[in-house]
């Protein structure tokens, strides 16, 4: 009794469902990327399949995607979220067993997706591939973490609820509803994996690509926003750039990201009036992302020097400059003129990597960095000279990637269209493949080069975890200054 | 009166529902509680130390 009452008065943390995300964000990084870059591998070099079906590339990129979307992005998320409410509602989450459900649970779902994808079971749908009974638990789980979450930020100490909350708020709802509405499917007996999507032709397909502009804009945009909102602030150690700002940020972007899918489908049955829309949707776009960014980057007016010194603080900035890039990348392609160029090409590939592994991996690996020292009750990472060889790596992977796959797309793309005088096609498919071998090649070095860093950051992590190992000496050059 | 222009009033209140937003962000009497909300990051050291301790003692 005398226990609970100590704990009623002297409130803590709950860091154990973090540090346990934290560390899965980690391994699911590294799993996800290296079957990243085995099938780019095999984009180059087709033999890499090894004539097994389970190691066929139709099979191993949804394993692929749902690796890095769904485990290491879920688990940076989840982690990332949980750390964050109870911070800055400075309260302890409302159940130690609904958030140990929602750990194990979800660890659940990626292992069954991980089963299932290479055997070939699949809705067939991009970014909502797994089958109807993993559909159901990634429901009760995802309703669990939002009582979780929900429950916490009602019983807060704070008056406020902190801008980084809304954003994980508002990813929390908007996935609930969305993973549920694309998913409605009917099952063709109930011992079987096998379902069929309850809607037909176009209206499937306007609902899947809401549902996948919307797992871009709620799962990688919202989320990892409500990440830059904390942790650009605390490791810049100060308060962010604009509060107002980001208030109009939140509504602007929660308000016009929902609209933007039709993009995806340009040029198809779905009718013109519904491309256009989401034409003008997407370009207005570029507006709330660029005042986020611009609220992240000049958070650190006045304390650019720490970036010299503080190769965290780069993984975080640098993030937000790839941030940028690919929200102005976005709205350029889905103009109509320009997407009948870059649609089905590699360009698109390029920009979703642009923000995959520029924003999304680059802000929750530079989160990771500040958060696993204090998860595991260390002063600092085990040694920072790594996490800057780390920023490097990405860096440099993230670049190869994007550049050749810009060179490939646009190749792609002028090589489908090129007609002879007499109308006649002036190149068969097969030579744009040909010529995007290249291409390939670069984009497998990019890909492992970045692959590489998650490896250190796995040591990197390891050696902060073990008590009895004392963390490196700060380096000369970053002690300098 | 038909459902279009139910669709052309929306367009009008989600406009004049963003630049309402603009004036109750941006209006002065707020600035003071939103200086305060930007420093929820950094207001709850205390507790951090607290359940650092109690996760060293706990092993």
């Amino acid at each position: 009794m005398s226990e609970l009452n100590s704990a009623l008065e002297h409130p803590t943390y709950n860091y154990k469902v973090v540090r346990q995300f934290a560390v899965m964000t980690v391994v699911w990084g590294i799993v996800g990327m290296l079957v990243g870059v085995l099938i780019a591998a095999q984009l180059a070099w087709p033999a890499l399949n090894f004539d097994l079906p389970w190691l066929h590339f139709g099979r191993l990129r949804p394993l692929h995607t749902n690796a890095v979307i769904f485990a290491f992005g879920g688990s940076a998320l989840f982690a990332t979220s949980y750390y964050v409410v109870q911070r800055t509602c400075q309260v302890r989450l409302i159940s130690d067993k609904l958030a140990a459900i929602t750990f194990w649970g979800w660890q659940l779902v990626i292992v069954s997706a991980a089963i299932t994808l290479p055997l070939g079971l699949t809705t067939s749908k991009e970014y909502a591939e797994l089958e109807w009974p993993i559909d159901l638990l990634i429901t009760v789980v995802w309703v669990l973490y939002a009582i979780v979450f929900f429950g916490t930020i009602a019983r807060r100490k704070a008056d406020h609820i902190y801008v980084a909350n809304w954003f994980f708020g508002a990813f929390i709802i908007a996935v609930a509803v969305l993973h549920i509405i694309n998913s409605l499917e009917m099952p063709i007996a109930l011992n079987s994996f096998k379902s069929y999507s309850i809607y037909a032709g176009t209206v499937d397909a306007m609902v899947q690509w809401w549902y996948g502009h919307n797992a871009v804009g709620f799962f990688l945009t919202a989320g990892f926003l409500g990440m830059m909102y904390y942790f650009v602030p605390k490791q810049a150690e100060r308060p962010v750039y604009s509060y107002r700002l980001s208030i109009v940020h939140f509504w602007a972007l929660v308000a016009v990201y929902i609209w933007a899918g039709p993009h995806h489908l340009h040029y198809t049955a779905l009718p013109d009036w519904a491309q256009s829309l989401g034409m003008v949707m997407s370009l207005i776009l570029l507006a709330p992302s660029w005042g986020g960014m611009i609220n992240g980057m000049m958070t650190l007016s006045g304390a650019w020097h720490k970036l010299r010194t503080d190769p965290i603080l780069r993984f975080l900035v640098v993030s937000l400059s790839f941030y940028g890039m690919s929200t102005f990348e976005g709205p350029m392609m889905s103009i109509k003129t320009v997407n009948s160029l870059s649609h089905y090409t590699d360009w698109t590939i390029g920009h979703v990597h642009s923000g995959a592994l520029g924003w999304v991996a680059m802000i929750s690996i530079g989160s990771m960095y500040h958060l696993i020292p204090i998860l595991f009750g260390r002063e600092r990472m085990y040694s920072i000279s790594l996490i800057n060889a780390h920023f490097w790596m990405s860096t440099i992977g993230t670049v190869l990637y994007i550049a050749s796959m810009w060179v490939n797309g646009i190749l792609q793309g002028l090589m489908w269209r090129a007609y002879n005088q007499d109308g006649t096609l002036t190149y068969s498919f097969v030579e744009s493949v040909a010529a995007s071998y290249p291409g390939y090649v670069v984009r497998v070095i990019g890909g492992a080069i970045f692959f590489s860093g998650m490896l250190l950051m796995a040591y990197n992590l390891y050696m902060t975890s073990r008590k009895d190992i004392e963390p490196q000496a700060i380096p000369a050059a970053a002690s300098a200054a | 009166m038909d459902i279009n222009d139910l669709r052309g009033l929306s367009t009008a209140f989600l406009f004049f529902a963003f630049i309402g937003l603009c004036f109750w962000a941006y209006s002065s009497k707020r600035k003071k509680a939103f200086d305060e909300a930007a420093n929820l990051p950094f207001a709850d050291e205390e507790l951090n130390q607290r359940t650092l301790q109690e996760e060293s003692r706990n092993g």
